[in-house]
């Protein structure tokens, strides 16, 4: 290996701790031995494909249009995901498609607008998955909790109601309450960089080859946009969930967990 | 008792799919005074006729009206400040007492927190109370000057003493006729049939979902006025 190029024999012998991990499956009855197989096959052929593709969309004769296609892809596959992770939630698709769009933008205008990052197809990419890959957990985090805790907090929400209060004011501390849960993570891992774990990016830079402080740089830019991204799709995702849970007339519709009594 | 008159009337009410109806073709009214209790087994349908009274739900079919008006044409908002509701469990927001009242009225200051509590059998002491730490008689009444915070013409009761012990029920029980005295009216739901006959002005009794029976409780359970 040279310049942290990893060839066929170095990728196969990565697969020695796979090996370890069937191992352990197989010796404690795990059953997870085809889960872990498919995992290792999907991985390798989903991002040798991406590789393939995204060495098309690298190339400098390639139309930036590609890249931007791909990002747009990005965003519509990131909200199908969040759709099918909280079917609970009506229309979430659309309050996903939003929420990842604004994080795109907001995320793109300053990448790209203050000109950390230069606009090319090797930057757009990448940094559109990051974001939004990043930013879709945190958006499924929020609108799962906000259904459990509506669903479980049905009583308070509905005293509050009672009191003439709006749906706004009514839902106010379960959705803060929600977007803390959905956002601390994402912060503990930001405080926790360098000290706990080297992320993704950096490691593979520095294993590619670059200057490790270039390395720290890009890092450290790429997860403000993270943090800012995140913090964009939860507040989207978390205000047009909320939404969606109650009526034009200020009720809370019917939730999947529900114990409200019925007498 | 003509409609107009009503305190709430409900016409062909339905609630609930076709074949799950909670309320099933509800026709009755409700006296605009006095003290009415809303009794049946369980799952007969008692809360969710409350609930429709400040619009907390709202009927699949029929119409439900508040002293003439249809609920459905009023301002939520305002419909439930104006009818009140006092629910099984009683439920406080975090804070002290004083701040469960500011959740109804933000302008309450001490002075009419102390009034509140009074009229809810509290001393004014519980204002600095930590809400979360009340038992569950003083968390009820809480609930009720929390209630009462938003000076209702109409207060719901949806069995407020199932989940008390019987000294902490004698006191919600007084308070409530009280309010009645004072001139709001009271619903009361109730499954308990001994608190029905102390109780009732009027009676309502539902068996899935339909009257069973209705009228003055002294036509109904066989007894005197209260």
């Amino acid at each position: 290996m040279e310049n942290g190029d990893v060839g066929p024999v170095g990728l196969a012998a990565s697969l020695v701790l796979v090996a370890v991990a069937l191992a352990i499956s197989v010796r404690l009855a795990l059953r997870l031995e085809r889960e872990l197989v498919v995992a290792v096959v999907r991985a390798l052929v989903q991002l040798l494909i991406v590789g393939a593709a995204l060495a098309i969309i690298i190339d400098p004769d390639t139309p930036l249009l590609w890249s931007w296609l791909w990002v747009a892809g990005i965003v519509v596959f990131a909200a199908a995901t969040n759709r099918r992770r909280a079917p609970a939630v009506p229309g979430l698709f659309w309050i996903a498609l939003a929420a990842n769009a604004a994080t795109a933008v907001s995320g793109f205008a300053v990448a790209f607008g203050l000109g950390i990052f230069p606009v090319e197809g090797r930057t757009l990419v990448p940094i559109a998955g990051m974001l939004i890959g990043n930013a879709m957990k945190s958006g499924i985090v929020v609108a799962e909790r906000l259904v459990e805790a509506l669903s479980d907090g049905r009583a308070e929400v509905e005293a509050r109601l009672a009191l003439g209060q709006p749906w706004t004011a009514a839902s106010r501390p379960i959705v803060r309450s929600a977007l803390r849960v959905a956002l601390s993570p994402l912060i503990e891992n930001t405080k926790a960089l360098g000290i706990v774990f080297l992320p993704g990016a950096m490691t593979g830079l520095i294993l590619a080859g670059v200057e490790p402080l270039d390395a720290v740089l890009v890092q450290l830019a790429l997860m403000y946009l993270i943090l800012g991204g995140a913090a964009t799709t939860t507040a989207v995702t978390a205000l047009g969930t909320v939404r969606r849970l109650f009526t034009d007339d200020h009720r809370l519709v019917a939730l999947p967990r529900s114990t409200r009594d019925v007498g | 008792m003509s409609e107009a008159a009503a305190l709430f009337s409900f016409d062909s009410v339905s609630v609930g799919s076709a074949r799950a109806r909670r309320l099933d073709g509800l026709d009755v009214a409700l006296p605009d005074g006095g003290l009415t209790v809303v009794a049946g087994p369980s799952g007969s349908g008692k809360s969710t006729l409350l609930r429709l009274c400040n619009r907390l739900e709202v009927p699949s079919e029929g119409v439900v009206r508040h002293r003439g008006i249809d609920v459905a044409q009023r301002d939520p908002l305002e419909l439930r400040r104006e009818v009140a509701i006092v629910f099984q469990r009683p439920v406080t927001f975090p804070g002290t007492v004083l701040d469960n009242l500011r959740e109804a009225d933000a302008d309450c200051d001490e002075a009419r927190g102390g009034e509140l509590l009074e009229r809810a059998g509290l001393d004014v002491s519980f204002l600095r109370r930590d809400a979360g730490e009340l038992s569950g008689g003083e968390a009820q009444r809480a609930c009720l000057a929390r209630a009462l915070a938003t000076e209702p013409r109409v207060m719901l009761m949806d069995e407020p003493t199932s989940a008390l012990d019987v000294r902490a029920a004698g006191v919600l029980e007084r308070l409530a006729t009280q309010l009645v005295d004072d001139g709001t009216p009271v619903v009361w739901v109730t499954h308990s049939e001994e608190q029905m006959r102390r109780l009732a002005d009027h009676v309502l009794l539902l068996h899935a979902g339909r009257v069973d029976r209705s009228g003055p409780a002294g036509e109904v359970l066989g007894l005197g006025e209260r």
